[in-house]
């Protein structure tokens, strides 16, 4: 039994890599990740990867927005302390409308942000974990959870074939900052 | 990915002929019966508040279509060239437009029908009974001869400018090469320039001055924003019933999703220039203000201006909001249809309280002539359409859109 846990195939072309993941999904080896220098149309359908949930998120941040900016309001200008404006009833609604539109902006980007810095591990303090370094500069590589697939031999020929230009049996997940 | 093989047939030429040209036709006769009887029952000036209201509708949403090819060309866009000789096909009938509007607003003019609040007899002149002070102060720059320069001035550079776009985008076709579309980049970072400078003073004129003693800065990009978002849905209702009668292969729905977004982003634009008036003058109280709201508040239009909100902002959000609601042509052809209906809606309550006012009606001249106009423009745009091939084969940025994904 070897000490392999990922298997990582770098290629050169990105359209070997596409093919790559065809004859690995054709030989039911799961793939558990892919890394790209850049994005790659289409490649999401490929492997099956969901859609984001960050717009449920925006949503909930917005909504939260609207709540708070009426809320504050209507503490303020109608419960609390009414002032008489121009005339106008303390519960002037179209007064309210473009501070919760605001603040339904205001909330809505910052929540979206600060989430998906957090679902993607993107805080101060935070070491970046990378499977390998090249996928960031000049390789395109598939990655393979060797625990999960057996036949290791079998996936080498594949990426082989395929077009891989370097075939890593990494016994560490991530090689960086750890 | 990555490969230039298609079946697209970019050969292909739209046939113009059997059912649309039928309806059209229909359409045209209808309106025309429909203004004949509203001149003969003696509905004169409601006749030409509808003539108006459809007469600029018309002539927006062809200019909406040069106004999408200028912005296409500056940013340079990519996505859209398989759909640009949809635009192409409006901006060709702008002259027709153009002409169709100068003749109604002129003859408003001379027979004191439209635009009587500012134009009639002795309404400058101090000794005169019908004096009006606020008037005479505006007559330097709102008087009839002025006011005819202007608008034959604009809508002749907007139809140079359309049409000039949609030429060069011909010549592309037959020559080939990058002249026609560096061409294209000049003339329509031109035609934006003078263009987002002039629409506001065409709306001032056209339906502003309608209620001459009322202003608002605010007028303006608020019939900008309606006349953008009705363009935007013509273009998309025409794609999608060329797609469903077999052409226009190459639009799929990141073409539409793409269009679809910007009809909802331009619907909260609308609402948001629409509110933004709305708000200032609520909040101001002057009554040289308010009156523009306090007509629109009486029994006869307040249901029609909450309407008026519901179908241009609350529909579209509600509808358009998620992903796969704009990538369905079903319901993209349901709002655009909806959305048009909405600004004919939007126009009727600008122009309507200024005209007939308490008068108010709608029935066989509104309907009429709605369909009228609305058969002459799928007539003449369709007739522009058949013309020419259906996509622009040698523009830059054919694979670009060809192979677009969102």
């Amino acid at each position: 039994m070897s000490n392999t846990k990922y298997i990582l195939g770098h290629f050169e072309d990105p359209d070997d890599m596409m093919h790559g993941i065809e004859q690995l999904q054709k030989n039911n080896i799961s793939i558990y990740d892919v890394f790209t220098p850049m994005p790659i149309h289409g490649i999401e359908e490929k492997l099956g990867v969901k859609r984001s949930r960050l717009p449920i998120v925006a949503f909930l941040f917005g909504i939260t927005g609207t709540c708070f900016a009426f809320g504050l309001m209507y503490y303020c200008l109608v419960y609390d302390w009414p002032m008489n404006i121009g005339g106008k009833p303390a519960f002037a609604m179209p007064d309210f409308i473009p501070i919760m539109f605001e603040l339904t902006v205001l909330f809505a980007s910052y929540g979206m942000c600060f989430t998906f810095f957090f679902r993607n591990h993107l805080f101060p303090g935070r070491a970046p974990r990378v499977m390998d370094l090249r996928a960031t500069d000049d390789r395109f590589i598939i990655a393979i959870n060797a625990k999960h697939n057996p036949y290791p031999e079998k996936i080498d020929n594949l990426l082989k074939e395929a077009g891989a230009v370097e075939i890593k049996h990494n016994e560490r997940k991530y090689v960086s900052y750890e | 990915m990555g490969t230039h093989n298609h079946t697209h047939n970019f050969t292909e030429r739209f046939d113009f002929s059997g059912k649309p040209k039928t309806w059209s036709l229909i359409a045209i006769v209808i309106g025309v019966l429909a203004i004949a009887y509203g001149f003969l029952t003696h509905h004169t000036e409601r006749t030409f508040a509808n003539l108006l209201l459809m007469g600029y509708y018309f002539a927006c949403v062809c200019a909406a279509g040069a106004f999408f090819l200028a912005i296409q060309y500056v940013a340079q866009a990519g996505w859209a060239t398989g759909l640009l000789r949809i635009p192409q096909a409006m901006a060709r009938v702008l002259p027709v437009a153009s002409i169709i509007l100068i003749i109604i607003c002129a003859s408003g003019l001379a027979t004191h029908e439209l635009y009587h609040h500012w134009h009639a007899d002795g309404i400058t002149d101090p000794n005169s009974p019908n004096y009006d002070a606020i008037i005479a102060g505006k007559s330097g720059y709102l008087n009839v001869p002025f006011f005819m320069i202007r608008l034959v001035g604009f809508l002749a550079l907007y139809s140079f400018f359309a049409v000039t776009l949609a030429k060069l985008s011909v010549n592309e076709d037959l020559e080939g090469g990058l002249s026609s579309y560096k061409k294209s980049f000049k003339y329509s970072v031109f035609f934006l320039v003078i263009f987002g400078f002039t629409t506001p003073l065409w709306a001032f004129d056209t339906i502003m001055s309608l209620e001459a003693h009322w202003f608002s800065t605010m007028f303006g990009w608020y019939n900008f924003a309606a006349m953008w978002v009705s363009g935007l849905c013509v273009i998309t209702i025409i794609a999608i019933l060329l797609k469903r009668s077999g052409y226009m292969s190459w639009i799929n729905e990141n073409h539409l999703h793409d269009l679809g977004k910007f009809i909802f982003a331009f619907s909260i634009f609308w609402t948001y220039v629409w509110f933004a008036q709305f708000l200032l003058i609520y909040y101001a109280n002057m009554p040289e203000e308010t009156v523009y709201f306090y007509k629109r508040w009486e029994p006869e239009y307040k249901p029609w201006f909450w309407l008026n909100l519901i179908i241009n902002f609350v529909s579209p959000v509600l509808i358009l909001m998620t992903r796969d609601a704009k990538r369905r042509e079903t319901t993209l052809l349901f709002v655009a249809i909806l959305l048009l209906c909405g600004h004919w809606l939007d126009y009727y309550i600008m122009i309507m309280p200024g005209t007939v006012g308490a008068e108010r009606t709608f029935g066989i001249v509104e309907i009429g002539t709605a369909l009228g106009f609305a058969g002459l423009f799928s007539l003449l745009t369709l007739n522009a359409l058949s013309k020419h091939s259906l996509i622009p084969v040698k523009h830059p940025f054919l694979e670009e859109s060809l192979h677009h994904h969102i």
